[in-house]
């Protein structure tokens, strides 16, 4: 059984903006974020900080479940993200899943993709550093 | 004479795009209204955007630290005004990739003021640089760059492109 419920828990911030966890794969979570107004720019369009949101989350997510699973406790403390933001974010439900790169002691490096109906065409990708303090 | 003619500029730029007036209407919905951002200054190529501080925004659970996704859209949204205050028009832009540092934690219970300068603009792209800070903007919390695209005047601004 890969799945580490107890990490589950989303961050005020995340579960204030609509974040959910959509499904578990192999051990990564897949998250979800549902097109409302608290993520909409343009009309009918996701605000690119509500990508960036989501996709950053995506991150944090992964990160957790992999020190879950190693049973490592640490603060996570973000150092950088830098985002692609390669398509309009329609009104639908988007979707956002991290790998981590690398796994350090003290820090982790960390690409995560965002997609709505076709996973093979990505709206965002981000590449994130975060510290394990 | 030349004093006059110099104010007369200055007004015809404000009338175009004013920050100040525009950021009640942005922040009036979406999520920038779900954010509550609120204008705080600007000048001929820069924007400051505030971020009041919530409770519900907080980025770790037992921790009273903000999160880093609201620093992201503050600079998102104060770049993009920070463009069309530098075309002196509003006109459709897409982020197209955004950089951000998180050199600090922001104070708790502090507001976090977002200033983005828009420093270049082409035919087709606008290049931004700022910072989030808490009070002191020579003690910032983040720094970010960023590109953003014009998006074609032919394309539809409302729904699917």
């Amino acid at each position: 059984m890969s799945e580490t419920p107890e990490i589950e828990a989303l961050t005020p911030y995340a579960r204030s903006l609509g974040i959910a966890l959509h499904q578990w794969e192999d051990g990564v979570p897949v998250l979800q974020l549902a097109f409302d107004d608290t993520v909409e720019g343009r009309p009918q369009h996701y605000h690119g900080g509500a990508t960036g949101g989501l996709l950053e989350t995506a991150g944090y997510s992964v990160l957790r479940a992999a020190l879950a699973k190693a049973e490592r406790d640490a603060v996570l403390k973000p150092i950088n993200i830098t985002v692609q933001y390669l398509a309009a974010g329609k009104n639908r439900t988007s979707y956002a899943k991290g790998r981590i790169t690398k796994l350090g002691r003290r820090s982790a490096n960390i690409t995560v993709e965002a997609w709505q109906d076709d996973r093979s065409r990505p709206i965002a990708t981000a590449v994130m550093n975060v510290l394990m303090a | 004479m030349r004093r006059y003619r110099l104010r007369t500029m200055t007004d015809m730029q404000q009338r175009k795009f004013d920050p100040e007036a525009a950021t009640p209407f942005f922040a009036s919905r979406g999520h920038s209204g779900w954010l509550g951002l609120k204008y705080s200054e600007h000048g001929d190529d820069w924007v400051e955007l505030e971020l009041p501080w919530r409770e519900d925004l907080l980025g770790e659970e037992g921790q009273r630290v903000l999160a880093s996704g609201p620093i992201l859209s503050l600079m998102d949204m104060a770049s993009g005004m920070a463009i069309w205050r530098a075309m002196d028009e509003f006109s459709a832009i897409a982020t197209l990739d955004l950089r951000v540092d998180y050199v600090r934690p922001a104070r708790e219970g502090a507001s976090v003021f977002g200033r983005s300068q828009c420093y270049r603009i082409t035919r087709s792209a606008a290049f931004v640089r700022g910072l989030a800070h808490d009070g002191d903007h020579d003690d910032p919390v983040a720094h970010i760059q960023a590109v953003f695209m014009k998006i074609a005047s032919n394309a539809s601004v409302v729904g699917d492109e």
